[in-house]
C-alpha cells in the first residue's frame, strides 16, 4: 500500500513538472495569473516527491521486504539508523533523494523568490521544471525504487557493513543538497540567458543559492573525506579517487561561481563567466552521477553499476547541458559586459581566482577521464591517480592560496595606492614560517613547505579585513568571508602537516611488545573477542603514552555475517596536536598479530578548517539574508 | 565574447559525450593481460610445489616442443572446474606444467589427488614472485610457451569447454 | 566462552580467494633503513593493486597487493633503485599499473593541461583589463 503510495506520488509529482514546464513555455493565460499558477504547480510537485521519500524511508523502517529494494539492501536486524540511511544507500533510493532534492529547490524558488521579474522568474521555473522532468522520467522508467517483490522472502540481504556507519547518515544528503541546489543557479542563468536579463538582478537571485549548494558541498566533502579516512583504514584521506573526483569538480565550479556571483552583483562585471559558470557547475553535478553510477570508471567507492542506466543518465545530460551551451553560446554575444577594471584591483584578483579555479577543475576533468580517452584512441590502458594529480594541482592551489593572501586587501576597480604595507602581515609570517620550516623541518619536501608557509601567513591575512573597521557595523558577509578564508589556510596547514611530519610504524607484535611511533611508545597488550549488534571481532588492547598520562585504543577486526564481510575498525585518539590511529591486521603462524599505528601531527585541522569554511559560508548566506530582509522591509516602509 | 570561442563548451560536451559512448558500447574489460606475450619466459627456478614431482625452471619451457603452463592453486575455487579440461588437454598430447601459488605441500598434494594430476612438473611460488614475473594477475591462468622458450598465449581465467578449440589452435601455431 | 568466541571469529573470517599462508615477508613490515622505507613506501603509494577496484598497493589488503610490497621492499632492500622495480612492473603489466602516467607522445596532452589550460584562459582574458593609463 505505501510503496505504491510512493509510487502514486512520484507520477503525480512528473504529470505536475510537465505541467509546469508547459505552463511556463506560455501555454498558460495571461502573464499574471499564469506564474502564481507555476508557482503553486512547484510547490506542489515538491510536495509529493517529499511524499514519494517519506514513503520509501516508511517502507525500511519496517523491514517490508516485499519491496524489492528493502530486500536488496536492508535487513530487519539492523540498528535503526542504517535502516534509515540505508534507503539512500543504494541506486534507486539515493536517485529518488536527488529528484526529491531538486523537485523541493523548485519549490522553494517557487515560494520565495521576489527579486525576479515574473518572466524572467517564469523562465527559470520552466527550465528547472524541464531538469525535474527528466529525472523522473529516469527514476520512474529505469530506476523505480517501489518495485515489489512476489514473494517476498523472510529477510532482506543486509546493508554493505562499510555504510554502517553515521557517516552514511550525513554524507550523501549533505552532498545531494549541494548537486542539486546547483540546479537553482543553472536554471536561473537559463531563465536569464532566455530574457536576455544578464545583470545584478540575476546575480542577486543566484547568490544565496550558490551560497547555500556551496555550504551543502562542502560539509559534504568534508565528511566524505573524515569517513573514509577512518574507515578504511589507511590514513588516508583523498585518492583522487574517480567518484572523489566527481565531487571536487561541481564545488570547484561552484567555488568560482561564488566569487564570480559577488562581483556580478556588486559591480556589474564577470556577466559571461558568471552565465557559464552557473552553468558548468550544475553540469558537474550531473557529469558527476552519470560518472558515479554508469560504471565507466573504476572506482572503490562506486555504488551502482549499470551502463543501460548510465545511457538514460547520458541522454539526459547531452540534452540539458548541450540545451543550456547552445543558449549561452546564442545569447552571449548580446550581453554587454560592465566597466572595465585595472589588473592591479579586487576585480583583476577575483578574475584570477576564477581562472585558477577553473584550470584546475578543467586538470581533474582531464585526468579523470583521460584513462578512457587514451584507450579510445589508442588501445592502451593507462592509470592516471595521485602522481598525477599532485604534482599538478597541488602547485596550482598554491598560487591560489599566495593569491589569496593578496587580493583580499586590494581595492575595487583601481588599486593605485601602495599595496605592500598592506600586504605585510601576511607575507611576513609566510616568510618566517618559511624560514622556521627550514631550520625545523629540513627533511620535508618542497611542496609540504610552501603550504605551510602559505597556510601560516594565510592566517592574518584572512582576517585583515577585519581590522580597521567598527566591528559591529561590519557586514555578517564580510565576517563570513574572513571565516571562510581562515578555513582555508588551516586546512591548508593540515594538509601540509600530514604530508610532511606522519610517522607510520608497520610491526608484527605480540602482546606484551611495546612500539614506537612518533613522539608515542605504544604497548600491546591483548587480543580479545567482541561483539555488537550484528557483528562479532576481534579487538586489540592498546595503552600509548607520551610523557604523562596512558590512553586506550581498541582497534577492530569485525565480522559481520549478513553479508559476509571483514572490516577494519581504526582506533583513533584525538589530541590538541594530532591523531594516533590504530589498526589491528592478521595474525601470523607464529602468533604475532600485524599492527599498522600512525602518528598524524595536526591532520584534524584539514576537516576543521572544511568546517570552519562552510561556517564562514553559512555567516555570508545568513548576512546577505538579513539585509535583503531589512532591505525590503525599509522599502515597504518608504512606501506604506 | 568572439564568435568561435562561445561555442568550445559546446566542443567539449560534444567531445565528452563521444568518448563515453565509446566506452559504454566497448564495456570495460577488466582483466590486465600480460605484456609478455611473444616475448621469453622470464629466468626463473622453482622448488617442487610438493613430494612425488619435479620442480620447474623456465629453461624445463624452452624445451624444443611447446608447453602449456598453468598457474593455479589449491585454494582457488574455478581451478577445480578446469581440471578435467587440462585432463582432456593432456590426453590429446597436449604437453602442461604449472606454478602452485602460495600453497603449501599437503594442500597441493590433496588437489592433485581429488581432481587429477595433469601436470609434468609443478613449481612452488609461496610469494607470487614467479606470478607477477610472468604478467599474470590471479589464478587460473594458462600460458602456451614454444619450444624456444617464448610466451605466444596467455588465457586468463578457467579453461572452459568453448575455449577448447582456441588454446588447440594455439598450441599447433607454437609449434 | 571467550575461546569459543576467538575461534568463531577467526574461522568465521571468509576466505573466498585467500590462500592460507601467511603474508611474505615485508608486505606488511617496514624495512629497517629508513631512507629505503621511504623510497618503499613512495613508490608502493604509485603502483596499482592488480586486484582490486581502484587502489595503490600500499592502501590494499589483498594478498596479491601484500606479495607486491613484499616484492618491492626486498628488491629495495637489495639495492635496486624505484624505477627500476616500477618499469619491471611496467613491462609485465603495462602503464596501468603505474598511477603516474608515462610521459610520451599519447599523455603529452595530460601533463601540458596545466599550462596548456592557463594559455588559454588568459588569451580569453586579455581584453578584459583596461591599460593602465
Amino acid at each position: 500500500m505505501i510503496a505504491e503510495a510512493g509510487l502514486a506520488a512520484l507520477w503525480l509529482a512528473a504529470a505536475l513538472a510537465a505541467l509546469q514546464l508547459a505552463l511556463s513555455l506560455g501555454a498558460g493565460g495571461e502573464q499574471g495569473r499564469a506564474i502564481a499558477t507555476v508557482r503553486a504547480v512547484a510547490i506542489g510537485q515538491g510536495l509529493l516527491t517529499a511524499i514519494a521519500f517519506a514513503a520509501l524511508i516508511l517502507l525500511f523502517l519496517r523491514s517490508d521486504m516485499s519491496v524489492l529494494l528493502v530486500a536488496e539492501n536492508s535487513h530487519s536486524q539492523k540498528p535503526w539508523l542504517y535502516k534509515f540511511a540505508g534507503a539512500w544507500g543504494n541506486h534507486e533510493g539515493s536517485m529518488l533523494l536527488w529528484v526529491m532534492v531538486l523537485a523541493l529547490a523548485g519549490a522553494v524558488l517557487a515560494l520565495l523568490e521576489r527579486r525576479l521579474d515574473e518572466r524572467t522568474l517564469g523562465a527559470s521555473l520552466g527550465a528547472q521544471a524541464a531538469l525535474a522532468l527528466g529525472f523522473f522520467a529516469f527514476l520512474l522508467i529505469a530506476s523505480n525504487p517501489f518495485e515489489r517483490l512476489s514473494p517476498a522472502p523472510i529477510d532482506g540481504r543486509g546493508l554493505n557493513p562499510l555504510l554502517q556507519d553515521p557517516g552514511l547518515a550525513f554524507h550523501p544528503p549533505t552532498l545531494y543538497l549541494g548537486y542539486v541546489g546547483l540546479s537553482v543557479a543553472f536554471s536561473i542563468a537559463v531563465g536569464g540567458l532566455i530574457r536576455r536579463q544578464v545583470g545584478p538582478a540575476i546575480a542577486r537571485a543566484m547568490r544565496p543559492w550558490v551560497l547555500a549548494a556551496w555550504i551543502m558541498l562542502t560539509l559534504g566533502i568534508t565528511a566524505g573525506s573524515y569517513w573514509a579516512y577512518y574507515e578504511l583504514g589507511w590514513g588516508g584521506w583523498w585518492f583522487w579517487d574517480p567518484v572523489e573526483n566527481a565531487s571536487l569538480m561541481p564545488w570547484l565550479a561552484a567555488t568560482a561561481l561564488l566569487h564570480s556571483v559577488n562581483v556580478l552583483a556588486a559591480r556589474g562585471g564577470l556577466r559571461a563567466w558568471t552565465m557559464m559558470l552557473a552553468l558548468v557547475a550544475f553540469s558537474m553535478s550531473m557529469v558527476g552521477t552519470f560518472l558515479v553510477r554508469s560504471g565507466i570508471l573504476t572506482s572503490v567507492h562506486a555504488f551502482a553499476v549499470d551502463p543501460t542506466r548510465g545511457s538514460f543518465i547520458l541522454a539526459l545530460l547531452t540534452l540539458y547541458i548541450g540545451g543550456a551551451l547552445t543558449l549561452f553560446a546564442l545569447r552571449i554575444v548580446d550581453v554587454k559586459e560592465g566597466a572595465q577594471f585595472d589588473p592591479v584591483s579586487r576585480e583583476g584578483g577575483l578574475v584570477a581566482n576564477n581562472l585558477l579555479l577553473s584550470v584546475i577543475l578543467g586538470i581533474v576533468f582531464v585526468g579523470t577521464l583521460y584513462p578512457l580517452i587514451a584507450e579510445a584512441l589508442s588501445g592502451e590502458k593507462l592509470s592516471v591517480g595521485p602522481p598525477y594529480f599532485n604534482s599538478v594541482a597541488s602547485p596550482l592551489a598554491l598560487i591560489l592560496a599566495a593569491l589569496m593572501l593578496i587580493a583580499p586587501q586590494l581595492r575595487w576597480r583601481r588599486d593605485a595606492a601602495p599595496i605592500l604595507p598592506r600586504l605585510a602581515p601576511g607575507m611576513l609570517v609566510a616568510i618566517a614560517a618559511l624560514v622556521a620550516s627550514f631550520i625545523l623541518a629540513p627533511g620535508i619536501g618542497l611542496l609540504p613547505r610552501l603550504g605551510l608557509a602559505l597556510g601560516a601567513g594565510l592566517l592574518p591575512a584572512s582576517v585583515q579585513p577585519l581590522f580597521g573597521r567598527s566591528l559591529r557595523r561590519t557586514p555578517l558577509a564580510v565576517w563570513g568571508m574572513a571565516l571562510a578564508h581562515l578555513g582555508v589556510a588551516v586546512a591548508i596547514l593540515g594538509m601540509a602537516s600530514d604530508s610532511a611530519f606522519t610517522r607510520e610504524r608497520l610491526v608484527a607484535a605480540r602482546p606484551g611488545d611495546t612500539v614506537a611511533v612518533g613522539p608515542w611508545l605504544v604497548e600491546f597488550r591483548q587480543v580479545m573477542p567482541a561483539a555488537g549488534a550484528n557483528w562479532t571481532a576481534l579487538e586489540a588492547e592498546l595503552r600509548a603514552s607520551r610523557g604523562s598520562g596512558v590512553t586506550v585504543l581498541k582497534p577492530q577486526s569485525r565480522f559481520f555475517p549478513e553479508p559476509p564481510t571483514t572490516t577494519n575498525e581504526a582506533a583513533i585518539d584525538t589530541s590538541w596536536n594530532g591523531q594516533l590511529y590504530a589498526v589491528l591486521g592478521e595474525r601470523d603462524e607464529q602468533g604475532r598479530w600485524q599492527l599498522r599505528l600512525w602518528w598524524k601531527p595536526f591532520v584534524t585541522l584539514i576537516w576543521l578548517g572544511g568546517m570552519l569554511i562552510a561556517l564562514g559560508g553559512a555567516l555570508a548566506l545568513l548576512g546577505r539574508l538579513v539585509r535583503e530582509r531589512r532591505q525590503r522591509r525599509n522599502v515597504e516602509e518608504a512606501f506604506a | 565574447m568572439s564568435r568561435a570561442v562561445r561555442f568550445v563548451p559546446l566542443l567539449v560536451l560534444l567531445l565528452f559525450v563521444g568518448f563515453v559512448t565509446w566506452r559504454l558500447l566497448v564495456p570495460n574489460d577488466e582483466k590486465i593481460r600480460s605484456r609478455l606475450t611473444g616475448q621469453p619466459v622470464p629466468a626463473f627456478t622453482l622448488a617442487p610445489a610438493t613430494g612425488g614431482i619435479a620442480g620447474l625452471s623456465s629453461k624445463d619451457l624452452a624445451s624444443g616442443r611447446p608447453r602449456l603452463l598453468n598457474v593455479f592453486a589449491s585454494w582457488c575455487v574455478p581451478c577445480i572446474a578446469e581440471a578435467p579440461l587440462l585432463d582432456e588437454l593432456k590426453r590429446s598430447g597436449v604437453h602442461i606444467d604449472a606454478i602452485a601459488v602460495r600453497d603449501r605441500p599437503e594442500d597441493v598434494a590433496a588437489f592433485l589427488a581429488n581432481h587429477g594430476n595433469p601436470f609434468e612438473r609443478i613449481g612452488s611460488d609461496p610469494e607470487s614472485r614467479v606470478q607477477l614475473s610472468l604478467g599474470s594477475s590471479g589464478v587460473p591462468e594458462s600460458f602456451i610457451v614454444d619450444g624456444k622458450g617464448i610466451i605466444r598465449y596467455q588465457h586468463m581465467g578457467p579453461i572452459e569447454p568453448g575455449d577448447l578449440p582456441a588454446i588447440r589452435r594455439e598450441w599447433e601455431a607454437a609449434k | 566462552m571467550k575461546r569459543w568466541l576467538l575461534i568463531l571469529a577467526l574461522l568465521a573470517a571468509p576466505a573466498l580467494a585467500d590462500s592460507d599462508l601467511p603474508a611474505a615477508r615485508y608486505a606488511n613490515e617496514q624495512l629497517p633503513d629508513p631512507r629505503q622505507e621511504a623510497a618503499a613506501k613512495a613508490l608502493m603509494e604509485e603502483l596499482r593493486c592488480l586486484v582490486c577496484q581502484g587502489q595503490s598497493i600500499a592502501d590494499s589488503d589483498a594478498e596479491l597487493a601484500g606479495d607486491m610490497r613484499a616484492m618491492v621492499r626486498q628488491r629495495i632492500a637489495a639495492g635496486e633503485k624505484p624505477e627500476v622495480v616500477r618499469a619491471w612492473l611496467v613491462s609485465r603489466y603495462g602503464d596501468w599499473v603505474s598511477y603516474r602516467p608515462p610521459v610520451e607522445p599519447m599523455t603529452w596532452p595530460l601533463w601540458a593541461a596545466p599550462l596548456l589550460l592557463l594559455g588559454i584562459g588568459a588569451f580569453l582574458l586579455r581584453h578584459r583589463f583596461r591599460r593602465r593609463g
